[in-house]
């Protein structure tokens, strides 16, 4: 515990701190542009410098100098002073002067550090230096000429996201970032260079020229792309969303989002359904109405049906109060059949510990050996892929996978396909079964698509037994993993939205599909029911429907979510809905009223009070709670040879959203489909 | 001057072939098992008796450097690193040994490896000195087959064996940390320190770099004794002889052994057969390679050839390259010229050196036609200090001080140039 005195203060630090992180402990800020928290430390740019007593007669880099026992620290004497001064000149001499029409103006750590330690003129009479801009894809725009070589996107790539096409080329004032083989940066992360890019040398593409940041209007929330519930702010001027950026959270994205999350909000503004549609009985075409004709019109229709004629399904999107009032209304009219796993999967929901992700997203930093079941996740949460990467970077992890093989941002071990590849390593006594054992923090990642198969209950049990074998369960360590990626699961299963009886969907006469757009689930709808679609895109569940309810994105309501912890977060609106859109909730708060029975809430705090009077857990919001690990699945049944199949196989088109996204079309065409032929329009 | 005995490269001009059977006639790898069974303390005492400092430039006590090694040998294996970079301009010594005395660096790797518990060393050659490493190669072939590289190297019982690297020729690969990120295959930019390399060089593993002419030197001055070497020099300080290349505008440019703190005058006078013109015909030594800033005439005609006297005149001994220029030679373009190098060179790592040395060359540019004012030569000035002292290595420093030099010494020169242009462009 080196003790070391900085501009008079004394501090004590851990051992390894590094000078800036010592005075950034005690509120001294050092200005730098290479440093960053997370990344390697290259000391190139040399604005950290600070004056150690008692050294050379030279000051030194901060970022890279630990601190030692008794040093002396000046961060504010002529020397430091002249430094930075020197320092920020070489930076801006050949750094054009074009901030007016920067989309970096205004959050620019140039900028900022310049009226610090800048001149207000320049000495540099000669011609500044050009450089060519890279291509580097859809969605990083670069003006090459303002980069100023500090290479935290070169690190990132190697070291977070797990590419290494880009790079520093040639020396000297010849030096410039770009890739070696001319193509685009092939990673779901790539967004997070836009962030860490301390200049406007990467900016966003879909943003650019679009606002300046002063004049956006800044909303926390939550993002829905993948289950991890990635912490995001909305940035929206009137009622557009402009941008979406990361949020720090450390126990969840740290202070990365994957480019779904981060571009497909142009999604939010194609193909919406802005009012309500009725399909016309006898000409089978949808007719625009009212809400109060839509609502009387349903209301009507489903008093015609049973209670046990009729089903409602839960989407992946949905937020926990829409679904608790579907729930309510379903209750209400004597209705159980209900399901939120609309991608068939069948599993134990009785025991919480068997469907969560139970070492938390962190975990997997402790975690020492990593067994992945018919998961990629660098396709179904990219965020925690990035977790196991750097668990694999730094620390050099074993890690073997059960499953499809993948493009994987780490080194893998693949030892098998199918679930007797599972009860084989349960059984085995050497090999990767040794490493889990002998592990300190062994970790199995099952992902929850695996379970949509016929046998997924005995698979379920399948797992539960590995477990114990495998001993990932062991005293304050919960190591058994499930991964979601659908950002309502986690709080429809909290809340018991699913089946209590078994019952077939294809016998249904009434269907109420709470943004529903999965084919698993469409295609087994009878085709006489009565299908209600209540969602944002008009995608295939509204192309189903003989009644449309327009409703919210996740940026244009208030909602809970809980993402694949079993952690309760609080999504927030940042702009309203199109149209005669309306809130989830009050759609259903509507109807019930409409159906004569109606629900006791009238407000989002009435609504949320009695969804956490009921399940207890809503009411923690940010903590986890806690669950007791014990025996789920079928454990005697069989598990039949089928291979698993990695679900995902376009990240960038997965939900509704994304698939109105032109950015993500894009992304698709470039990183997906490179080699597709294009074809003509006929 | 140094009597033909007391030298240590005795075939410095290739008179005789360099391979072993020769190198052995001349006396090396005699008793060099003998020497290392004395152990390594000995080695390490003895070469801080002699008072070596190191050949490459920045004049570090050796033996010193050698003790910064871990004592006792962990997981990580030693490592013996030789820079053979040798890329200063106006420097050409290390060349000389390895075309035609390699078998004493090659001796000299063994002994300072086993004084460093090193089993293997690497030495990093200039990708320009394609002849020279091949006979390096071929001397490191020789002594493997006569086993004196190889499991019990010399008969010593000490297992060693060198590796020939070559490099792609960049300036800065000669510095030492960048060598290594090279020598493992990175690009080759400098590296932080600390870590030094001593306790996380090569591959993360204690490492020691040493030039060439320091390694070379070992095995003479173990089997003559460390205090023979220090009774030759100017104080307890600055000992030894020393490898001097004089170039330039002298008659018989030469690379010569000679004692430390030998006096300027009398080195060019002596070896190099003088200015030419004659010794007042003289106008500036670069006396230590490129970097080192320039003397004038008057400072050459007493000042001492060694580390400490040529400090106290604001330069340097560096590689001990001297650079002789008449008075035809145009200073100001010599000194833009050498500006250029170092913005060529520049790795482009640090932003002082990244982006000054390029404006340092452009400004110097200009000032060799004239082409600017004169309160440019004080910001140029302000500009070297920009740079100075402000980078992860000595490239930024090297970059500045020749400009400094020059303004130190030949200030009126610069402005009288100016000033003929102000004037030749108002009378056009």
């Amino acid at each position: 515990m080196p003790k070391l005195t900085i501009n008079n203060q004394e501090v004590d630090v851990a051992l390894g701190t590094s000078i800036i992180q010592a005075a950034e402990q005690i509120g001294i800020e050092i200005p730098r542009f290479c440093y960053h928290d997370r990344l390697t430390v290259p000391a190139n740019c040399r604005m950290c410098l600070v004056e150690v007593e008692g050294g050379p007669p030279k000051p030194v880099a901060s970022c890279a100098m630990a601190c030692g026992e008794g040093m002396v620290v000046k961060t504010d004497s002529p020397m430091v002073k002249k430094a930075r001064k020197g320092v920020m000149e070489m930076l801006l001499i050949n750094h054009p002067l074009d901030c007016p029409i920067c989309d970096q103006g205004g959050e620019c750590d140039l900028q900022d550090q310049a009226v610090a330690y800048g001149f207000d003129r320049s000495r540099y009479s000669e011609n500044k230096r050009a450089v060519k801009d890279k291509p580097l894809g859809p969605l990083i725009k670069t003006t090459m000429t303002r980069c100023i070589n500090c290479t935290r996107c070169v690190r990132f790539g190697e070291e977070v996201a797990g590419v290494t096409e880009l790079g520093q080329l040639n020396r000297g004032e010849d030096a410039e970032i770009g890739t070696f083989i001319a193509k685009a940066i092939s990673t779901e992360m790539s967004g997070n260079m836009i962030d860490i890019c301390p200049v406007g040398a990467l900016t966003s593409k879909p943003y650019a020229f679009k606002a300046r940041s002063w004049e956006l209007k800044k909303t926390e929330s939550i993002d829905v792309h993948d289950a991890l519930g990635c912490n995001i702010r909305v940035d929206s001027r009137g009622n557009e969303v402009l941008r979406i950026l990361p949020r720090l959270n450390e126990d969840i994205n740290e202070e990365w989002i994957d480019d779904r999350t981060r571009f497909a909000y142009d999604g939010l503004k194609k193909k919406r359904l802005d009012r309500p549609y009725i399909k016309d009985e006898v000409s089978k075409k949808l007719r625009a109405v009212e809400w109060p004709e839509a609502l009387s019109y349903l209301a009507d229709k489903m008093k015609t049906f049973k209670a046990n004629n009729m089903a409602a399904l839960a989407g992946d999107l949905c937020d926990a109060e829409s679904m608790f009032a579907l729930k309510g209304l379903m209750k209400s009219l004597g209705a159980d059949n209900l399901e939120c796993r609309v991608d068939g999967a069948q599993f134990d929901v009785t025991n919480k510990s068997g469907y969560r992700f139970n070492s938390g997203i962190a975990g997997v930093d402790e975690a020492d050996a990593i067994l992945l079941v018919g998961t990629n996740p660098r396709r179904e949460a990219a965020v925690l892929n990035a977790r196991i990467r750097r668990a694999f970077y730094e620390r050099n992890i074993a890690i073997a996978l059960i499953g499809e093989k993948m493009d994987a941002t780490f080194e893998y071990e693949h030892i098998g396909t199918s679930p007797q590849d599972i009860e084989k390593l349960s059984n085995a006594r050497t090999g990767f079964a040794k490493t889990l054992k002998e592990a300190k923090n062994p970790m199995i990642i099952v992902g929850a698509d695996v379970f949509a198969r016929e046998d997924g209950l005995a698979l379920h049990g399948l797992l539960y037994t590995a477990a114990e074998k495998l001993g990932v369960v062991k005293d304050g360590w919960n190591g058994f993993n499930v991964l979601h990626h659908a950002a309502s699961r986690m709080a429809a299963l909290e809340m018991g939205f699913t089946l209590t009886n078994p019952f077939d969907l294809g016998e249904m006469g009434f269907v109420y599909l709470l943004g529903v757009d999965n084919h698993q689930t469409l295609d087994n709808i009878h085709p006489h029911a009565f299908v209600v679609y209540q969602g944002h895109h008009g995608d295939a569940g509204a192309h189903r429907a003989d009644v449309i309810l327009p409703g919210a994105a996740y940026t244009e309501k208030s909602g809970l979510y809980m993402n694949t912890e079993g952690r309760v977060q609080r999504g927030r609106q940042a702009i309203d809905p199109p149209g005669q859109a309306r809130e989830d909730w009050t759609i259903i708060r509507a109807l019930s009223e409409e159906c004569g029975n109606a629900l006791p809430y009238n407000n989002l705090a009435q609504l949320r009070s009695a969804l956490t009077a009921q399940y207890t857990a809503f009411g923690m919001v940010d903590e986890i709670a806690p669950a007791a690990w014990g025996a789920f699945g079928d454990i005697k049944g069989t598990v039949t040879a089928k291979v698993f199949e990695n679900p995902i196989d376009n990240f960038y088109l997965t939900n509704v959203i994304t698939k109105a996204s032109a950015t993500m079309m894009k992304c698709s065409a470039e990183f997906v489909m490179p080699d597709e032929t294009l074809k003509a329009a006929e | 001057m140094l009597s033909d005995k007391d030298r240590i490269y005795t075939n410095l001009y290739g008179f005789e072939p360099f391979n072993l059977e020769y190198a052995k006639k001349r006396g090396d790898w005699d008793g060099t098992a003998a020497l290392i069974k004395k152990g390594r303390e000995w080695i390490i005492e003895e070469m801080k008796k002699s008072g070596l400092r190191g050949r490459g430039g920045a004049g570090f006590p050796t033996g010193l450097k050698w003790s910064f090694m871990p004592k006792e040998l962990k997981d990580k294996p030693h490592y013996l690193v030789i820079n053979a970079d040798e890329s200063e301009p106006g420097t050409c010594k290390d060349r000389e040994i390895m075309r035609h005395d390699p078998h004493k660096l090659i001796e000299g790797a063994l002994l300072a490896g086993f004084a460093m518990q090193a089993h293997h060393a690497f030495i990093y050659i200039r990708g320009e000195f394609v002849h020279e490493g091949s006979e390096v190669v071929q001397a490191i072939e020789e002594a493997r087959a006569a086993g004196l590289l190889g499991k019990n190297a010399a008969g010593s019982g000490w297992d060693f064996d060198v590796t020939l690297h070559r490099g792609a020729g960049a300036y800065i690969c000669g510095e030492e940390t960048a060598l290594l990120e090279s020598l493992e295959g990175k690009k080759g930019q400098p590296r932080n320190k600390p870590p030094f390399p001593a306790m996380a060089g090569l591959y993360s593993a204690p490492t020691t770099i040493n030039n060439v002419e320091t390694i070379a030197s070992v095995p003479t001055i173990l089997r003559r004794g460390g205090s023979w070497f220090a009774s030759f020099g100017k104080d307890e300080k600055n000992t030894g002889t020393k490898l001097f290349c004089i170039s330039g505008h002298v008659n018989s440019p030469c690379v010569v052994e000679e004692e430390m703190g030998i006096r300027m005058k009398d080195l060019i006078e002596k070896h190099a057969g003088g200015v030419r013109g004659g010794w007042d015909n003289l106008k500036a030594v670069i006396p230590g390679g490129s970097s080192c800033p320039l003397l004038p005439a008057e400072i050459c005609d007493t000042v001492l050839m060694d580390f400490d006297s040529l400090r106290e005149v604001q330069s340097g001994l560096g590689t001990a390259g001297l650079i002789v220029m008449d008075k035809s030679t145009d200073i100001i373009y010599a000194i833009a010229r050498l500006s250029y190098f170092y913005k060529h060179e520049s790795c482009g790592q640090c932003t002082p050196c990244r982006e000054g040395t390029g404006w340092l060359w452009r400004v110097m540019t200009r000032m060799v036609k004239g082409d600017a004012e004169l309160e440019e030569i004080d910001m140029l000035l302000d500009v070297t200090k920009e740079i100075e002292g402000h980078t992860i290595c000595a490239h930024g420093d090297a970059s500045a001080w020749p400009i400094q030099g020059l303004m130190r010494h030949f200030r009126p020169e610069v402005e009288a140039r100016i000033l003929a242009y102000r004037k030749a462009k108002k009378a056009a």
